[in-house]
């Protein structure tokens, strides 16, 4: 059996199965996110004044990827040219080149969420914040006394066993790069001109004096829980179009020997795919960078 | 035509230009035939058999909750005992405790909508259905439909093991509302997040996938006009699910990271839980949750009733044995259906506090939608008029759809304007309508489509006799169960109360509430009795089922002598279905048509056969 | 754009690359240059102009890159009725939010 229109184009819509299938796939993509941008926008206007952040994140890493993935979008639209002229070699060349920028897309962005990961908002009892970049911290071991340094934070207390004992172990102290200020808001806009001119240093901070420690992770506020959220649906996409194209690019480019015109329309719809993921990008990274 | 399993060769076999086919050449093992199947037709029956039988665990979902309601407290005989030893504390005793009532609310909505209805609806029916009706050898993308069936089982596990974890399954209603959802101290929310994102994607997989068939794969002369009005519903439908459901993926993306990862995207600054403040940095919008879901959820309702609506016009249309009634109208309203559908939703948030400017665009929209609604219902009661009809169990139901769907939609029509829907939302009143609609409606349609395809299926007939016992039983029970529930409603009985409003109606505030009279409460009784009937009237239809698949009457190709390509088709259709591409020469209900050789002319029957017939439209 | 079409031709298409990659270029310097700028009105003018020109970069990846400028009827009106239900989805939800009664307190 059979399936009509696999691969030639059905005379009266013009398109071949898998082609019409992308664009609808696409069409509920464009919902999906616009559900999501429908919340940001909402979290955004809602924010009481002064309390949505500015500049909490890296430009230049931003405008780097935003390259990256701009270049890859041309990678995979020329991948797919060099197949229409049949030159599987040039194919090789363009869509390597696409699996190399989209990793190295994908590096920055866990680099950045490391940043996020360790970047502390600790409340001091008081009343003034400090804020910085995890660097270490100080363990007491409960039973012998004994202080341990730590370079992860692991909460308060944690309790490890080694050699069949159990031992516990309480927060001492913990040293980080950054600053100390008076009021929340003062770390809410970091392109202000009293932001810039803060100076970061290592600080260190005795347990006792801490009220709340918590990074700026998903849970911070609603601007980080929505910087997480976005970004890491849009990495997904990112991963899976990438796992597509290896495939297509390695074993899955067999079928060059055996159907090129199938293979072609193959590379063509996973290139549609792609692109829509940097058309995500190109609003995601003003969204959340610029503004 | 004697019903014989013929071979047929599949009509491309020799012409296949592309010689690869990953599947069917070679011996079919169990595994490959009923599990990995990318055949439309088994993925079809795959999706019908699991929808049943979801459907039956949510009709025992519901039968526990109607106890407790109509006898608060009072351990559930027969089935106490076990729900006990299965879930433990929650089941104490065997009786139901409000969490316990809860989680079965929610489950009951969530199960009966996303995991009975639409996948029998829609993807049961629409894959079976469509590619033989559209004259075409499969789906578009048999590989995705399979992917699609394995997703939606997976989803549905995923539920059903929810019941399990300490703490219970979802208690948050199937509208999942925020800040409840994420508050309840259970893992059940995760899981019914996790279970409906799988639920999501199976249906974007399979509506991409209808309407690329529908577009591509249509037979050589089955122009858009030709189309079976069945196949119009389910084109709709697809759209539907394609974009309504990605913005709710979107929102249960978000609850699960309120409820996972601790943000606050539904949870509003000051949230406290306990008397206490929650450790949250709130910022949130509970009410963008209500915004996302229902974008969904209405045209959610409408992927419930239009595959229905197809299969009543089918049968209708055969057993009247003439033309459908407004063919055009039918495709016209359908489509301006499904458009209207995503701009009616927050009728179900009129009492958000939402301001008159917006209330009022949606009230407006609301009676918009209704006018192709009763265009449609219209049609179907026009197709009754002078036909010579044929009653036969699959027309039984069609037109004991009729009625239903009418109380159901007509009683909608209040709940669409904002001063009675204050009065009316959150009773029995609003159970009562959308049960009328999808209950005796839909479930009606679709027991007309099983028994009307059935023949098609299996090359045998279900038994009528005992097809009639289950309709006429079934017809009186679903009334006498959601009959009252509109006069509970009324009264201001609310809904989703696990004591089945006994507190409310003993809170007598002198001269401020009246309270609900006894009358009212005994009503929970009559339902009660009435829904454990309709429980046993099905007990006819699931012996039938079976019995039939080995035991009924055998039965021709074209068993009720039917236009459309389906019935055109050797029965059980083989892989690839068709033994000749078919070429379709008409539209899909020439019925009657004066001067032909016989009362109904196959859609690919060569036109010189019916020269003397006027061509359609 | 399929088989049955005029083959390409892939030179012209590095050219419409490189056109491509350097419009983006320009676009994302300027809107990085309006996030600094210090133009007044807060971020409310800045917001409108950067996603300005957000819009002009997706429009050439749409248009160019995914070949949407030349696509077939089918998928345009698929689209169609993508943007329709996505404008819908973002607008009357936004208008929602921002109708209340008089006194409403929010948040
Ligand atoms: C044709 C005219 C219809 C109108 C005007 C209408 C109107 C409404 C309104 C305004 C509500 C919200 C009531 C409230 O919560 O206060 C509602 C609820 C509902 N309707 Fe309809 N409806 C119609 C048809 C249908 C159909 C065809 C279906 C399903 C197949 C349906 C299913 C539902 C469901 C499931 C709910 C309740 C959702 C919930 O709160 O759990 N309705 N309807
Ligand atoms: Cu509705």
């Amino acid at each position: 059996m059979e399936i009509p229109y696999t691969v030639k184009n059905r005379p009266d819509t013009g398109l071949y199965n898998a082609k019409l299938g992308i664009w609808l796939f696409l069409a509920s993509e464009v919902m999906l996110f616009g559900g999501l941008f429908s919340a940001y926008i909402l979290l955004r206007v809602g924010a009481p004044a002064g309390e949505w952040p500015h500049g909490w994140l890296d430009v230049r890493l931003g405008t780097v990827n935003t390259l990256l993935l701009a270049l890859s979008a041309i990678t995979t639209l020329l991948a797919w040219a060099s197949c229409k002229v049949r030159e599987f070699g040039k194919f090789k060349f363009f869509h390597a080149c696409t699996i190399l920028l989209a990793l190295t897309f994908l590096g920055i962005k866990s680099y950045e969420y490391h940043d996020k990961w360790i970047h502390y908002e600790i409340q001091l009892n008081n009343g003034k914040i400090a804020d910085g970049h995890f660097e270490s911290a100080v363990y007491v071991n409960q039973a012998s006394k004994q202080e341990v340094e730590e370079h992860s934070y692991r909460g308060n207390s944690f309790s490890q066993v080694a050699g069949g004992t159990t031992n516990n172990y309480q927060l001492a102290s913990v040293t980080i790069h950054g600053h100390v200020v008076e009021k929340h808001e003062e770390l809410m806009d970091l392109r202000s001109e009293e932001a810039k001119k803060a100076v970061h240093k290592e600080l260190t901070i005795a347990a006792t004096d801490i009220k709340k420690m918590e990074n700026y992770g998903p849970r911070h506020n609603t601007f980080t829980a929505i910087y997480f959220t976005l970004t890491g649906l849009h990495a997904l996409h990112i991963f899976g179009g990438t796992l597509v194209i290896f495939y297509l690019w390695g074993p899955g480019s067999k079928m060059w020997k055996t159907d090129p015109e199938r293979f072609t329309n193959r590379i063509e719809v996973s290139g549609l795919f792609w692109h829509f993921v940097d058309l995500v990008w190109i609003f995601l990274f003003p969204v959340l960078y610029l503004t | 035509m004697e019903a014989t399993v013929q071979q047929f060769p599949p009509y491309r076999e020799t012409a296949a230009p592309h010689g690869h086919d990953d599947h069917g050449h070679h011996e079919p093992n169990f595994w490959s035939k009923y599990i990995f199947s990318t055949d439309h037709k088994v993925i079809g029956i795959q999706y019908g058999f699991m929808a049943l039988c979801f459907m039956l665990f949510g009709f025992f979902l519901m039968l526990m909750m109607r106890w407790q309601i109509a006898h608060p407290g009072v351990p559930v005989p027969v089935f106490g005992p076990l729900l006990e030893k299965i879930l433990g504390q929650p089941a104490a005793h065997g009786a139901i405790s409000p969490e316990l009532y809860n989680s079965f609310g929610a489950m009951h909505g969530t199960i009966m909508i996303f995991l009975g209805v639409v996948p029998l609806a829609f993807a049961a029916f629409g894959n079976y259905v469509v590619p033989l009706m559209i004259g075409a050898p499969d789906m578009a993308f048999p590989r995705i439909n399979m992917a699609s069936f394995h997703a939606f089982f997976l989803g549905g596990v995923v539920m059903l093991v929810s019941f399990f974890i300490p703490g219970g399954a979802a208690q948050a209603g199937w509208t999942s509302y925020s800040p409840l959802a994420t508050t309840i101290p259970t893992n059940g929310q995760v899981f019914w997040l996790v279970g409906m994102v799988l639920l999501i994607t199976s249906s974007l997989l399979g509506a991409v996938n209808f309407i690329a068939t529908i577009i591509q794969l249509r037979a050589p002369g089955m122009t858009w006009m030709r189309l079976p009005w069945f196949v119009w519903a389910q084109f709709v439908t697809a759209f539907i699910l394609l974009l309504a459901f990605p913005p709710l993926e979107a929102a249960g993306v978000l609850q699960l990271m309120d409820n996972v990862a601790h943000t606050s995207f539904f949870l509003p600054t000051g949230l406290a839980v306990g008397g206490q403040l929650a450790d949250r940095s709130g910022g949130g919008s509970p009410l963008l949750w209500q915004h996302l879901f229902w974008f969904l959820g209405h045209p959610e309702v409408y992927v419930l009733i239009l595959p229905a609506m197809g299969i009543v016009v089918e049968v209708i249309a055969n057993n009247t044995r003439k033309p459908i009634w407004g063919y055009k109208s039918l495709v016209y309203s359908v489509l301006f259906v499904g458009f209207m559908s995503f701009l009616v939703w927050a009728h179900h948030m009129f009492l958000t506090g939402m301001g008159q400017k917006i209330a009022t665009f949606f009230q407006a929209t609301t009676m918009i939608i209704s006018i192709p609604s009763v265009i449609i219902l219209t049609c179907m009661l026009l197709s009754l008029w002078g036909g010579s009809i044929r009653i036969n169990t699959p027309m039984l139901f069609a037109l004991g759809f009729l009625p239903m769907f009418g109380i159901g939609g007509l009683t909608g029509l209040p709940l669409g304007l904002a001063v009675c829907d204050v009065y009316l939302h959150d009773t029995y009143y609003i159970i009562a309508h959308f049960h009328y609609v999808v209950a005796p409606g839909t479930i009606f349609a679709l027991f007309a489509g099983i028994y009307f395809w059935f023949p098609k299926m299996t090359g045998r007939k279900m038994n009528e006799f005992w097809g009639r016992v289950h309709f006429w039983c079934s017809f009186a029970f679903m009334n006498i169960v959601f009959m009252p529930m509109f006069v509970q409603g009324i009264k201001g009985m609310l809904r989703r109360m696990s004591d089945g409003g006994i507190n409310y109606s003993a809170a007598r505030v002198p001269n401020a509430i009246d309270a609900l009279p006894g009358s009212v409460m005994q009503l929970n009784g009559v339902i009660l009795w009435a829904a454990v009937c309709l429980g046993i009237a099905q007990i006819p239809f699931i012996i039938n089922l079976f019995w039939s698949i080995s035991h009924g009457e055998k039965v021709g190709t074209n068993p009720w002598r039917a236009t459309t390509l389906d019935w055109q088709t050797p029965t059980p259709p083989p892989h690839g279905n068709f033994a000749h591409e078919p070429h379709v020469a008409r539209g899909p209900y020439e019925y009657s048509v004066p001067g032909a050789a016989e009362d109904f002319t196959p859609q690919d029957a060569p036109a010189d056969k019916t020269s003397t017939a006027p061509n359609a439209h | 754009m399929s088989e049955s079409e005029q083959p390409v031709d892939l030179k012209s298409y590095i050219r419409l690359c490189a056109v491509v990659f350097v419009v983006v270029l320009i676009t994302t310097a300027s809107m990085i240059a309006t996030s600094y700028a210090n133009i007044g009105h807060g971020w409310t003018l800045k917001v409108a102009l950067i996603l300005a020109i957000a819009v002009v970069n997706a429009f050439l990846v749409a248009g160019y890159l995914m070949h949407l400028l030349s696509e077939k009827k089918m998928v345009y009106t698929v689209l169609i009725f993508t943007v329709i239900f996505f404008i819908g989805l973002m607008g009357l939800t936004m208008f929602a939010m921002n109708d209340f009664p008089p006194g409403t307190a929010t948040h």
